[in-house]
């Protein structure tokens, strides 16, 4: 029967209070970079990869 | 000199322990790895031993160069030249098995028949040849993204040679008919200990090197990587859960049965499809895409986006694999709804990656490399709306087992995969070897356009003969009774087994032709030959007719 109920639990918490916190955190993570005045930071990060144009020069 | 005492030590004890498990061996399968790793624990003391001027001599086995001012990649160079030598291998046993599709004498038994190539080839494309260019590329972009050397030399160099070993356990396993029958994971238990060490060596480098990073911000391409080391290493421990029948054998028995065991498996499969072939590739294409336009990413913001919508999603979708089987219904509808959501951040990140083109389409004409990524893109469009596609129960019920599946496959292997890998390889080469370029461009061209035709030959043969598969199989006549039988199925395959075999005729010949050209580079040599085709502009002939009047 333990088998049994700690399915029951664990089913109840992935389709409530578990749902809800991916539900939440996900939406979180995304919007974090929308939030007002990130987007310099955004465009200045999209630079990254070109600061290296010597390839193989640190 | 101690060091050298001490690292011989090791090899010779490593040596004694495998030499005495080929000894004592339950079965000759187990008996044949281990004398190989005897092989390799002798190959390394001769060398510990032979190169007794440790410090000077082992720099560039074991030791990053002395040079502060210069990237560690020798690691990277090592693993290019076998991500190209790899490809040929799992290709040709693609190949091979394609043909043995359509010609069934080419099945030599025992260690050359179908069950035993195929997982050949789908390792040997997946892990050897995927695997080394993930392996080696993450060490290129981690180390230029953070502007900063590799943070364990000898560890990566240890993941280097520690995964070769495990490829050759793993095919030669194959060969001998050594295998835990689950998909994409066939190679058995101590293989899989063994990849598991390399992999948190490999995860010990990766996050080493971000901690020591000099650029405050963590490019996005490595947040792809880190998911891929962190998401493979949890998949292939939980999937891998086996007791081994003795410590000496290489039989295993698996930790679940039944409808748990297929589940795990699927969702191992799956992800292993998810954070293998897919978020790793977006890493490559997140770094060398930008980088090969010389334009930065159309929307960083959308990479994010992209990145957490893949993490958060990705790993609910294996279940569509299990559609109308024993696999509860809900798990099956959750599998189904999670594979359609994921079609949006998919071909969210397609079109970030196209739109970097924006501005710069003319290289398209000039430049094969983009063109590869393009292509690669564009399959990587296609591939995840197939792939939501399939996963509608009503599509799969006439999808599913049937060739349908493997031509989808393959659209994102040879498309996606292929391209793109091909593309970094191209990149790669005459920077890492300090060439002024490639020996030869048009050859590229003709890469491209070899595995161009040869994908289109691929998959649209699979197409033809999954929905062929799948039609003749459901047909019922009037009596109801089914009116096909198997083998009738098969033989009206046939000829569409045949196209497809030349599908892969033409693109292992680009891949040869890649071979060829690497070689030929790091050879320092280049081919005389035209530019590609430019549209130059003629002031002289860009003008209207006058009409001269009548004299």
């Amino acid at each position: 029967m333990s088998g049994h109920s700690t399915y029951e639990t664990l089913r109840h918490l992935a389709d409530s209070w578990g749902l809800l916190a991916m539900l939440v955190t996900f939406v979180v993570l995304v919007a974090w970079p929308l939030r007002p005045g990130a987007r310099r930071h955004n465009e200045e990060a999209a630079q990254i990869i070109f600061k290296d144009d010597d390839d193989g020069e640190l | 000199m101690e060091a050298v005492l001490s690292r011989a030590g090791m090899w010779f004890l490593l040596l004694v322990l495998s030499v005495a498990a080929v000894a004592t061996a339950a079965d000759g399968g187990f008996a044949v790895h281990m004398t190989i790793l005897a092989i390799v624990a002798f190959v390394a003391l001769c060398l510990t031993v032979a190169r007794s001027d440790f410090d000077s001599l082992g720099n560039a086995i074991v030791r990053a160069p002395a040079d502060p001012s210069r990237y560690d990649d020798d690691p990277v160079r090592w693993g290019v030249i076998a991500t190209v030598g790899w490809s040929i291998v799992g290709m040709l046993a693609g190949l091979v098995v394609a043909l043995q599709l359509v010609f069934p004498a080419l099945n030599l038994e025992p260690w050359l028949n179908f069950g035993r190539l195929r997982p050949l080839h789908t390792s040997g494309v997946i892990f050897a040849f995927g695997g080394n260019v993930l392996i080696a590329s993450s060490f290129y972009v981690v180390q230029r993204t953070c502007r900063t050397r590799l943070a364990f030399p000898g560890l990566a160099r240890f993941v280097f040679w520690g995964y070769q070993l495990f490829i050759v356990l793993a095919a030669t396993g194959y060969l001998l008919g050594i295998t835990q029958s689950r998909e994409y994971a066939e190679p058995e238990w101590y293989v899989d200990l063994w990849l598991t060490i390399v992999w948190v060596a490999y995860f010990v480098v990766f996050v080493g090197t971000l901690i020591r990073r000099t650029e405050p911000h963590i490019y996005v391409a490595n947040w792809f990587y880190l998911s891929f080391i962190i998401t493979i290493a949890m998949l292939h421990i939980v999937n891998n859960l086996a007791v081994p029948v003795t410590p000496l054998g290489s039989l295993s028995y698996s930790a679940f049965a039944g409808v748990q065991d297929a589940l795990t498996q699927w969702w191992y499969g799956h992800n292993a499809v998810a954070f293998f072939l897919t978020v790793p590739f977006l890493a490559m294409m997140y770094y060398f895409v930008p980088k090969q336009a010389g334009r930065p990413i159309y929307s960083y913001r959308l990479s994010i986006l992209h990145f957490w919508s893949l993490i958060f999603l990705y790993i609910w979708a294996g279940p569509h694999h299990l559609h109308y089987t024993a696999l509860p219904d809900w798990a099956q509808t959750l599998g189904m709804v999670f594979s359609v959501i994921l079609w949006m951040p998919s071909w969210g990140g397609m079109i970030n990656g196209l739109m970097t083109l924006n501005g710069a389409w003319d290289k398209v004409r000039t430049d094969p490399i983009i063109r590869m990524m393009v292509l690669a893109l564009a399959f990587y469009g296609m591939a995840t709306f197939e792939g939501p596609m399939l996963s509608i129960k009503a599509v799969n019920s006439l999808s599913h087992y049937t060739d349908w599946t493997i031509g989808h496959v393959h659209a994102g292997a040879l498309g996606w995969n292929g391209m793109i890998s091909f593309a970094v390889v191209y990149f790669l080469v005459p920077r890492l070897w300090k060439r002024q370029r490639l020996y030869s461009l048009r050859w590229v061209n003709w890469h491209f356009w070899l595995a161009t035709v040869g994908i289109v030959f691929y998959a649209a043969a699979m197409w033809v003969a999954g929905i062929t598969q799948g039609l003749m199989w459901r047909e019922y006549g009037a009596d109801g009774y089914l009116v096909n039988s198997f083998v009738e199925t098969v033989a009206a395959l046939k000829p569409m087994y045949l196209l497809r075999a030349i599908g892969g005729v033409l693109y292992l010949a680009g891949a040869v032709l890649m071979v060829a050209n690497v070689w030929l580079t790091i050879a320092g040599r280049q081919r005389a030959e035209a530019p590609l085709r430019e549209a130059p502009y003629d002031p002289e002939a860009d003008r209207p007719i006058v009409a001269v009047p009548a004299e």
